[in-house]
């Protein structure tokens, strides 16, 4: 996704004279096609997050679309308060990006582990907050902030995900993209997870359980239409997320859908991070399985589930 | 932009920083605001950059090439507010609903709250980043202009102060200046008492800037220093303006307790007896009907 992301900037900024990237001293070689075409529109702005993000803010006050880039509890974190006054406030086209989310730098421990970053940024006003699920959709995404009035943020994962879209999608903030069709269950995936999304959908093929797979690439602003959709067409709804189960995705939904009148006779479930650091080594593979975030995993708990809910499963 | 801020002799610049003194008292005394030593401090600095270092224009808040000015000391706001208000931004009896219930001036400034304010300030350390983004934002696309901020010694203490002087001097951005209000004293007491701060020119020449130090009162000396930005060095500048918190009245003068405290009627009118200003009714109770909205600001200008 990192990647896809130094291309897309790349590209769109031959265009668009107010793309400008800030690094927060990484990305070794990752932007050299970006600095060899446009010298004057990037700075790395070294072991310096706050003053980056800050300076981010005074560009945009003065009409330019910049870009910060940096591993994403740095750029996130660390700096939530020039976030919240500096972009929020001034309600400025800031885009935050932050790489190795979730827990895809997890063997770099828990100081680079990123399971708290969308609860921080979707409780700020004015901020949009995206997840692309592979390459294409981070390349939409980038093109899409573009348009927008003021903040985002981009959340990646690292690189060489595998694609969950064939070609590039068509991609609008805040509406959900269906990935697979399915009729029994569905599951809403938030960007790194989409892929194991689709991976537990075909082994609840195996097991005679069709299940649809939405890419939520938009974590805020919810897509209310998609879940009154879903909680009315599903008997389970599931989502999944390399988050904290405290303020992601799954939170927001169930939040939704805690207000809604009638309430819905569809279940929820939700398979996120627990609410701990997570103090071993390991890699990004041994944590998703630690915590229960593998297509193996998801599988049996929602055949379980909907086995419970609905009598239906064949198994 | 080809404006120039109007530069009257010094007598008149000494009377309009009277006189926005004195409208500062009063707005801390009807809104029950803390904070007056902070924006008694540096009114000097900001009637010298106000008149005759800024290239503005009040007709035009939004022009684009306009120098932009950050009051990064934002519980100073009532010195801003009193200042755009005498320069023209706005209509002074604004200042009447100053922190009134649905009002537009809060004890914190918004981004264009009011014409001519340039950021939303309030949480120290912010500003100097803020400069240096608009800073390369002129150097990137244009048109050219220069940022000023101000900052209180206490706000030194934050580390994206030092964050930006290093970003600001290895790319030789030399289109800011930085004042530092050097009023020696912080909330809850002397600044460098708190936090080594001492010698504070010396850290920021250390950081690779061009640091003056001059009298923050000497109106002459602070026009001086502010017009001369580029200053020829090549290095971004900071100006340590060594100032007497509550300065002008002579019993604040260096009295922490006016971090905080409120003035009464009657030391409002005393206030205003040393600052050679007629006695006048006192903008509390009796205040005039709001005044029309103003229109709202576009926020940002391309």
């Amino acid at each position: 996704m990192r990647n896809a992301f130094a291309a897309a900037v790349t590209e769109l900024a031959a265009t668009d004279p107010r793309i400008v990237v800030l690094s927060g001293d990484i990305g070794n070689r990752l932007f050299d096609a970006f600095r060899a075409k446009f010298p004057d529109r990037f700075y790395n702005c070294g072991v310096a997050e706050a003053n980056m993000t800050g300076m981010a803010a005074g560009m945009a006050l003065c009409g330019l679309r910049p870009f910060t880039y940096t591993i994403t509890p740095f750029g996130t974190t660390r700096v939530l308060e020039q976030i919240r006054v500096d972009i929020c406030y001034h309600n400025v086209p800031a885009t935050i990006v932050g790489t190795g989310s979730g827990l895809s730098y997890a063997s770099l421990g828990p100081t680079h582990h990123s399971l708290e970053d969308v609860a921080f940024l979707r409780c700020l006003p004015n901020m949009t907050v995206l997840c692309p699920a592979d390459a294409a959709e981070v390349h939409a995404a980038v093109a899409a902030v573009l348009t927008l009035p003021g903040p985002a943020y981009i959340r990646l994962g690292k690189k060489g995900e595998p694609p969950v879209h064939r070609q590039r999608p068509a991609f609008v903030i805040g509406r959900g993209i269906t990935v697979r069709p399915g009729s029994d269950v569905c599951l809403l995936g938030l960007g790194t997870m989409v892929a194991t999304a689709v991976e537990a959908a075909a082994l609840l093929q195996e097991r005679g359980v069709s299940a649809q797979v939405v890419s939520v690439h938009t974590a805020k602003p919810l897509d209310e239409d998609l879940l009154r959709e879903c909680f009315a067409r599903f008997a389970l709804v599931a989502v999944v997320e390399e988050h904290s189960r405290i303020g992601g995705l799954g939170a927001a939904v169930a939040q939704w859908l805690a207000a809604q009148n009638p309430y819905p006779p569809a279940r929820l479930l939700g398979f996120a991070a627990p609410d701990v650091f997570l103090h071993e080594s390991g890699s990004q593979g041994y944590f998703r399985k630690s915590v229960g975030l593998t297509a193996d995993a998801i599988a049996a708990e929602v055949l379980r589930a909907y086995g419970q809910g609905s009598g239906q499963a064949r198994s | 932009m080809d404006h120039r801020s109007p530069s009257p002799p010094l007598d008149e610049l000494a009377a309009l920083a009277r006189k926005i003194r004195g409208r500062v008292v009063e707005m801390s005394h009807a809104a029950k605001t803390p904070h007056l030593g902070s924006a008694l401090s540096c009114v000097d600095i900001l009637v010298a950059a106000y008149w005759g270092a800024l290239r503005i224009d009040p007709a035009q808040p939004l022009d684009a090439g306009r120098d932009r000015f950050l009051l990064s000391k934002g519980h100073a706001a009532t010195a801003l507010y009193a200042t755009l208000a005498c320069r023209g931004f706005f209509d002074p009896q604004l200042l009447d609903r100053f922190n009134c219930d649905g009002g537009t001036l809060a004890e914190h400034p918004s981004l264009q709250c009011v014409p001519g304010v340039e950021a939303a300030t309030g949480s120290l350390g912010h500003g100097l980043p803020l400069a240096l983004g608009m800073a390369l934002a002129q150097r990137i696309r244009g048109p050219r202009f220069r940022s000023f901020v101000l900052m209180s010694d206490g706000e030194c203490e934050e580390g994206t102060v030092w964050e930006a002087a290093l970003f600001a001097a290895a790319q030789r951005i030399d289109s800011v200046l930085a004042v530092v209000d050097y009023n020696k004293w912080q909330a809850t007491g002397r600044s460098n008492e708190i936090m080594a701060l001492c010698p504070l020119a010396e850290k920021w020449r250390a950081f690779g800037w061009s640091a003056h130090e001059l009298d923050g009162h000497d109106l002459g000396a602070l026009r001086s220093a502010l017009t001369a930005l580029p200053d020829g060095s090549g290095k971004p500048v900071a100006l340590i303006a060594h100032t007497v918190k509550g300065k002008g009245i002579s019993f604040m003068e260096d009295d922490n307790n006016w971090h905080y405290r409120i003035p009464t009627g009657d030391e409002v009118q005393a206030a205003r007896r040393e600052l050679g200003l007629a006695d006048a009714p006192l903008a509390t109770s009796q205040l005039p009907s709001p005044p029309a909205p103003l229109p709202k600001g576009e926020g940002t200008s391309p």
